[in-house]
């Protein structure tokens, strides 16, 4: 389809603003901008048309199935939106006085309130913009601990293999050395690999639980206390949270400090890729060092401007208040028989890396499917758009190979998991009998598989006037 | 309680039992025994529709919406156009993941796409990322992509953001780098200065914000020219909306120009969701963090889009990535397409002059008012600090009228008007002010 910019045509617009009341105050030309300003001249028609033509073109969770393992693509209920777009909410200025903001201060004691109990801590944040936003808040409370202790020898951050890139990144950007850990053959933390990390230079480590392959570590406690008693702090990567959500909590796991992604876990909406919130809770002894704004008469780090994604707090409260202490646990134990269910049931064809009771999502191993049939688990994933579904998340964790990994979360019911099931299955059969016909997939979607490889090579990353 | 859940009980039981199991309790075998919650959370039980609905409208209803905003200081009430709060509310935009798989994405990576290309013509740098979290992030992520190994010290002035400042200064202590505050001579940064704190030849980039936190256009060629004199690198944080009259970063010779994107159509919503735009070179391309969209063709030789330059990024750098960032704010990128398309350029440069006309009619009618004065001179675009006495008492009066006034600020008072502000609330105001000053 065309680019806003080819159907924009000179002299159309819309009229938005009145004429102006006042007299001109003209900025002297020293100041003025040169160059002319290449913006879309199009009617409202024009721009209600192209984006209604762009949103076609789109696969939201509204559409179908979306079983992205790692992303939780959970239903994000309709009532999340309304009350988030409450004026009350919308028209509040961040430094607006105090007595006029008692119900956003409301929103967000409240969150904190219910996001503590859920996580098992004692202070949070909500001004990260995103889950990796939060993993460098996190860190950062680590660091500053230290700092405070004028404890200077710990250099080092520890990280399973298994970790998403997210964690060694955050580490590196708080001044830390990363130092990776293998997993265990079941995907866990292999305890004599930590102990062997772990010393008087540790500054922390970071873990996901259940980890990225849909794992709980059962030795989360024994691990926990190995770091502490080296004198590092354990930072909680709230990614899979949804597994376990009022069962169990990190904080009573033995962590310090944790992310969590109100986009994932508490149903806020993924808009495309942000905006997000990656709120971030602590135990009392890290809570002097949580981030504040300096506008707003703060003293602290600061990672944002303000308070945060507010709005994203708006939708997760409105959320947590629906489902209360009854539908949280509810929502994970549902989102983990999902899972576990939807595993068994691929089972036969395509098999799970791990084969056991899973969390909210579990990894297909495809290495010798590949092997026998030429197929990838790419060329997999590319032919399940051809049915309506949204693929799963592909080659992660790095430590399996050829791996699928999926999160049906609990707002699927059991035909959609069946449906994929058969999908899954009559892929398996179609690799065996026209395994070409997979590594061309898909054929039935709005375009044929890109050329990323080109795109990297010569990159063209707007467009320009022919 | 309300429930996203479509098993029923007896579903549950029935899938349960086919995978061998007798209960909820089984699937989480592997979670030691003390630690299961049996007790259940310590939150309130869960509510309808009806019932979470009222509760949370209440809480809104315990704001005060004052229904005019001469508050600025980084948040700025623009009028946002009707159909830029609708399309960023259609469902495929708002439940999609990271278009990490294009077939099913084209929709959300073409609007990135023209985003990108929007932000390019507003800025006039070469290629623009597909977003950050804010402007404060953005000027802190364009520190971190300007240094290298041998120079490391950031150079900011004291005339950006507080929270910009504040969040540059965290990222630094991070990688532990070290920041350095420019200081300030009649309300813009202090040019005799920045040379001197450049001449130690270990600044990697020096940031200015235009115009800056008082309102006040800087010298922005001036200082850039004084920047790559000592072979540092010029970042500039730009208001969107200003830039469609000012002089472009491009033409100030900024090799990084970032801003916060909120006055492009997002609400000012206590603090967010807000938008960072950030663009720079083309030298400098590879460097820019972020998720970037580029063009390339399908199977078919069809023209498409996908996320490009993965190389830079943490999914394949790990610990080596410039930046942990793994996502962008794309719905409020969307948000800024639609209402860039929607106000064309000459909307978009109307917006601007209306803005710095009504600041500078509500400034030449306040400083009539004996006891107000101009804290600086100089060109201002539609903001202004004012030194006036009774500052809670002027507030106050407003406040009880509708109106917020200007945010005090170091013994003053930091006051901003958009286009949005007829002329009468404008007198309005100023009759208010004028009437607590003449007690």
């Amino acid at each position: 389809m065309k680019l806003i910019f080819e159907k924009s045509v000179k002299g159309r617009g819309c009229s938005i603003l009145p004429t102006c009341d006042v007299d001109m105050a003209p900025l002297s030309d020293a100041l003025s901008r040169k160059s002319e300003l290449k913006l879309p001249e199009m009617s409202e028609t024009d721009i209600s048309r192209h984006y209604t033509e762009l949103c076609k073109r789109v696969h939201g969770v509204n559409c179908g199935f979306y079983p992205l393992g790692s992303c939780t693509m959970k239903y994000n209920p309709r009532i999340d939106e309304e009350m988030a777009a409450l004026k009350g909410f919308t028209a509040v200025h961040p430094l607006a006085p105090e007595y006029s903001v008692k119900g956003c201060k409301e929103v967000l004691d409240t969150a904190r309130k219910y996001l503590c109990e859920i996580s098992g801590m004692d202070g949070m944040t909500f001004q990260p913009a995103a889950g990796a936003h939060g993993e460098f808040t996190g860190v950062l409370l680590i660091k500053q601990y230290h700092d405070s202790r004028n404890d200077k020898k710990r250099t080092k951050i520890i990280v399973p293999d298994s970790a998403h890139g997210t964690n060694p990144a955050t580490a590196a950007m708080c001044g830390y050395q990363v130092v990776n850990i293998p997993s265990a053959e079941n995907g866990c933390v292999d305890i004599a690999a930590l102990k062997a990390a772990l010393g008087d230079d540790t500054a922390g480590l970071m873990l996901t639980n259940p980890n990225t392959v849909g794992i709980f570590d059962e030795n989360i406690l024994e691990i926990t206390r190995l770091v502490h008693e080296a004198g590092g702090l354990c930072y909680y990567d709230g990614a899979n949270l949804n597994a376990i959500m009022g069962v169990v909590r990190p904080g009573d796991m033995g962590f310090d400090c944790i992310h969590m992604n109100l986009h994932k876990t508490f149903a806020t909406p993924h808009g495309g890729g942000g905006p997000g919130a990656g709120a971030v809770g602590c135990k009392d002894f890290l809570k002097d060092f949580l981030p504040s704004s300096a506008i707003m008469g703060g003293s602290g780090i600061q990672v944002r401007s303000f308070m945060g994604n507010f709005l994203v707090v708006v939708r997760a409260l409105t959320y947590i208040m629906t489902l209360g202490k009854e539908g949280i646990p509810e929502a994970a134990k549902n989102a983990v028989l999902n899972a576990n269910y939807l595993m068994r049931a691929i089972q036969g064809t395509f098999e799970p890396a791990f084969d056991r009771i899973c969390m909210h999502e579990f990894v297909l191993d495809l290495s010798k499917f590949k092997e026998e049939t030429g197929v990838s688990a790419l060329d997999v994933a590319k032919s399940l758009i051809d049915r309506g579904i949204h693929p799963p998340t592909m080659y992660f964790p790095l430590i399996v190979h050829e791996a699928l990994m999926l999160e049906p979360t609990e707002t699927e019911s059991r035909d959609t998991l069946d449906d994929a099931a058969e999908a899954f299955r009559s892929l398996y059969e179609l690799a065996h009998e026209d395994p070409e016909y997979m590594r061309t997939a898909p054929h039935n979607a709005q375009i044929g598989r890109p050329d990323e490889v080109q795109a990297a090579r010569s990159p063209i990353l707007r467009w320009r006037e022919a | 309680m309300g429930r996203y859940i479509p098993s029923t009980p007896s579903e549950q039981q029935e899938m349960l039992r086919s995978i061998g199991l007798d209960d909820f309790r089984a699937l989480y075998q592997d979670v030691p025994g003390e630690m299961y919650l049996e007790q259940g959370l310590d939150i309130p039980s869960g509510m309808s529709e009806l019932e979470v609905g009222r509760t949370v409208s209440a809480m809104a209803a315990d704001n005060t919406v004052f229904s005019t905003v001469l508050r600025g200081a980084g948040a700025y009430d623009h009028y946002i156009p009707s159909i830029v709060k609708y399309i960023p509310a259609k469902e495929e935009f708002l439940t999609a993941y990271t278009p990490y798989q294009a077939e099913l994405s084209q929709g959300i990576l073409q609007s990135i796409f023209e985003y990108q290309t929007m932000i390019c013509a507003l800025t006039g740098m070469d290629v623009s990322n597909a977003s950050v979290y804010d402007g404060a992030t953005a000027a802190a992520e364009a520190a971190a992509m300007c240094r290298d190994r041998k120079r490391r010290v950031t150079l900011i002035s004291a005339a950006a953001h507080p929270d910009t400042i504040n969040t540059v200064k965290t990222y630094c202590y991070g990688t532990n780098d070290e920041l350095r505050i420019v200081p300030v001579k009649d309300g813009r940064t202090d040019a005799a200065a920045l040379k001197k704190m450049l001449c130690a030849g270990d600044v990697a980039s020096f940031y200015v914000q235009q115009p800056n936190f008082f309102g006040l256009f800087e010298d922005a060629e001036e200082l850039g020219r004084i920047a790559h004199e000592a072979g540092a690198m010029y970042i500039m944080g730009c208001n969107p909306i200003a830039l469609a009259i000012m002089k472009t970063p491009a033409e100030c010779g900024a090799d990084v120009a970032v801003g916060e994107g909120q006055p492009l159509g997002m609400p000012i919503s206590y603090g967010g969701p807000y938008l960072g735009f950030m663009a720079t070179t083309a030298k400098h391309m590879r460097k820019l963090p972020g998720r970037i969209v580029g063009q390339t063709v399908d199977s078919h030789g069809e023209r498409c889009f996908v996320l490009s330059l993965q190389a830079r990024e943490q999914h394949i750098r790990r610990e080596k990535a410039s930046s942990n960032i793994c996502s962008n704010e794309a719905l409020c990128a969307l948000t800024a397409g639609v209402y860039m398309a929607a106000m064309g350029p000459e909307g978009m440069r109307d917006a601007a002059r209306q803005s710095m006309a009504k600041a500078h009619y509500l400034a030449k009618e306040l400083c009539k008012i004996n006891g107000v004065s101009m804290r600086y001179s100089g060109e201002f675009f539609h903001e202004f600090l004012l030194d006036m006495p009774k500052i809670p008492e002027v507030l106050q009066a407003l406040e009880t009228q509708g109106i917020l006034g200007g945010l005090p600020f170091d013994g003053g008072v930091l006051w901003c008007a958009t286009e949005k502000a007829p002329r009468e609330v404008l007198d309005k105001a100023v009759a208010i002010v004028k009437e607590v000053l003449s007690k």
